[in-house]
């Protein structure tokens, strides 16, 4: 364990190497720039690849190649360079190749607004590519959370087999926080993770059957994956229930939003309103269970927070409430980034209204 | 008695090729297993296959292959290559892969210097989507999309993919082959031997570009091709090295 003040962009790619990553790529683009910079300056001294790939869609593909290696390795982008790089997320889905993927959303659509935002949840969870395939997505709201995360998603890339995401805004990825990073896997670990997987291309021995990975698919691949994606709904879905017991007032936030929800109910419970948060910490599995078991007798209301308009996550939350409350939104977009007094006026306005 | 012709050990007995018959793809893959055999490589050799014609390889080679995005092949090299240099990397693409919707990943890979292998089949056309217009597509051929013939004054000229790769100072050899005799047939596979053999010495970036036929959608018999390609693919892209510095490099 060190100790260390970093920004979340540097961090990010420090808690990469630390997790084995010995293969990037990517495309400069705001605000995540920090993370491509770290992975030159420092990835080479781990004895890994750094590639500033000609574009968002040869990077990766830079990727799909490195993992088929066996090579821990990740890319990271930003909205629209996320749009570019949705080939190769398809491809990693299809071939069953694992990889890590940090989006730091920013305004959207088009190349909306270098500015943080959560525009593209819904890319993130339901289509990030074509074909119909998913992606563990983690959804952190802090440097340290984002630290843990990005280290544990090598780990569920590896298990599945499958690409895995992390999703940020720009507000995490360009903030300074105190952190502790885990220490980091020893190179005997590194190697013997690539080792481990003996599906990797390596050239086929005399005797071998040869290996063939393929960005193809079947019906039976289709079905495979769609019990991996069941399995996840029923065993991997996380998320932080704070002060919702006796709530009336249910507020739900990811990443950055979710710190200032949580603001705004302490200041809530302070004045005497019984408010409580459910913060999804993967956005996909999506945690229904939460809004599932609430007890809707109390409930009169759940409040949505998101910096995107209109909202996106409200369509996974409507899937949690099932009609049996009210949904309503507090939303910015397009940078205007969600203070404590946009939202506690928003939420406070809502809740007059019940 | 000592067996001197015999399959290469990647195309084994009860292999089927998927391409039509008189098609160079078949040849070139021969070569390639041939080569592969003589400098003992199989077992460090990872084959990164473009979507196209050169995909229905998959079905009877035996080495270690992938099949990727359309016109991704060198991007994809390059990420395996740099996490495994030892191994022997090469991309089997067509034209339209490597000179269309590859061309930026074709060029970079070119201009860093990748330590890679690309073998290229230039046919002049899509050959897997039905024989629409390639960027090689000879001036006045006939595609299903360009049905008057290529104009030059509507879509340019053919690509000289060779040429714009020779512009850039990375590359170590490139040399243009053709399929198309017996003599240039044991061209293509010195080509090759040399681009996998600058390679394996770390001498960096290598392409070999076949011109090729595709009977089935040049609407051509096989031999008719042949008289076709003289007339005007061998014309358009001529044969020979285009550039040769590994004698150079260390
Ligand atoms: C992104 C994408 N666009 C289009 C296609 C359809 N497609 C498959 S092969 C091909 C072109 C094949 O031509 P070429 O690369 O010249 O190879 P050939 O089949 O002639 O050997 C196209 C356009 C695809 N598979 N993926
Ligand atoms: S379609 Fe043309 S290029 Fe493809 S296998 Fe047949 S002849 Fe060869």
């Amino acid at each position: 364990m060190s100790r260390a003040f970093v920004k979340g962009g540097d961090a990010i790619a420090e808690a990469a190497i630390r997790a084995g990553c010995r293969f990037f790529a990517g495309y400069p683009i705001t605000p995540q720039n920090e993370i491509p910079e770290y992975f030159a300056k420092h990835l080479p001294e781990a004895g890994g690849s750094f590639v500033q790939g000609e574009s968002e869609t040869a990077s990766i593909n830079m990727v799909f190649g490195a993992s088929l290696s066996g090579t821990r390795c990740m890319t990271s982008s930003s909205s629209c360079g996320i749009s570019l790089k949705s080939e190769g997320f398809s491809y990693l889905a299809a071939a069953r190749l694992p990889s890590v993927i940090c989006s730091v959303q920013r305004g959207g659509p088009g190349y909306g607004s270098i500015k943080p935002a959560q525009s593209d949840y819904l890319q993130a969870t339901k289509a990030a590519g074509n074909g119909g395939f998913k992606m563990i997505v983690f959804a952190p709201s802090t440097v340290q959370e984002t630290i843990d995360h990005i280290y544990e998603a090598f780990d569920y890339a590896d298990k599945y087999r499958n690409p895995t995401m992390v999703l940020l805004d720009g507000v995490i990825s360009t903030m300074m926080e105190p952190v502790v990073f885990p220490e980091p896997l020893t190179e005997e670990q590194v190697q013997a993770i690539k080792d481990s997987k003996t599906w990797a291309l390596n050239g086929k021995k005399a005797g071998d059957k040869k290996k063939l990975i393929t960005g193809g698919a079947t019906e039976q691949s289709n079905m495979e994956c769609a019990e991996m994606y069941e399995y996840w709904a029923e065993h991997e879905t996380r998320a932080e229930e704070y002060l919702v017991e006796d709530a009336e007032f249910i507020l739900t936030a990811y990443g950055t939003t979710a710190r200032v929800a949580r603001a705004v109910v302490d200041t809530l419970r302070k004045e005497g309103i019984r408010a409580g948060l459910i913060r999804p910490i993967l956005v996909n599995p999506f945690p229904y269970k939460s809004f599932a078991k609430l007890d809707y007798s109390k409930v009169k209301c759940v409040i949505d927070l998101e910096m995107t308009i209109p909202a996106q996550m409200i369509e996974d939350v409507k899937l949690g409430v099932l009609g049996k409350a009210p949904i309503r939104t507090v939303l910015r977009s397009c940078g205007e980034v969600m203070t404590d007094d946009f939202a506690l006026g928003g939420v406070k306005k809502i809740i007059e209204e019940y | 008695m000592e067996k001197v012709i015999k399959r290469p050990s990647t195309i084994p007995e009860n292999a089927i090729s998927g391409f039509c018959p008189g098609c160079m793809h078949s040849t070139v893959n021969k070569l390639i297993g041939e080569v592969l055999d003589e400098l003992n490589v199989v077992d460090r050799t990872v084959e990164i296959i473009c979507i196209g014609c050169g995909t229905l390889n998959l079905k009877y080679r035996e080495n270690d292959q992938a099949v990727v995005a359309h016109g991704r092949a060198c991007a994809v090299a390059t990420g395996y290559k740099r996490c495994n240099p030892d191994k022997l990397v090469f991309t089997y693409q067509g034209d339209g892969d490597l000179a269309s919707i590859g061309i930026a990943e074709t060029i970079y890979a070119a201009n860093r210097g990748e330590n890679i292998s690309v073998i290229t089949i230039n046919n002049a056309i899509y050959g897997m989507t039905g024989g629409q217009m390639a960027p090689t597509t000879m001036l006045g051929q006939k595609a299903t999309t360009c049905p008057n013939g290529r104009d030059f004054n509507d879509v340019g000229a053919p690509v000289h993919m060779m040429d714009i790769l020779n512009t850039l100072k990375a590359p170590v050899y490139l040399e243009r082959v053709s399929c198309n005799t017996p003599a240039n047939i044991k061209k293509t596979k010195a080509a090759i031997k040399k681009a996998f053999e600058y390679q394996l010495a770390g001498k960096g970036f290598s392409m070999v570009e076949v011109i090729s036929n595709c009977p089935t959608n040049w609407n051509l018999s096989p031999l008719k091709t042949l008289e076709y390609m003289k007339e005007h693919n061998l014309k358009e892209f001529p044969l020979g090295v285009v550039r040769d510095r590994g004698g150079e490099i260390k």
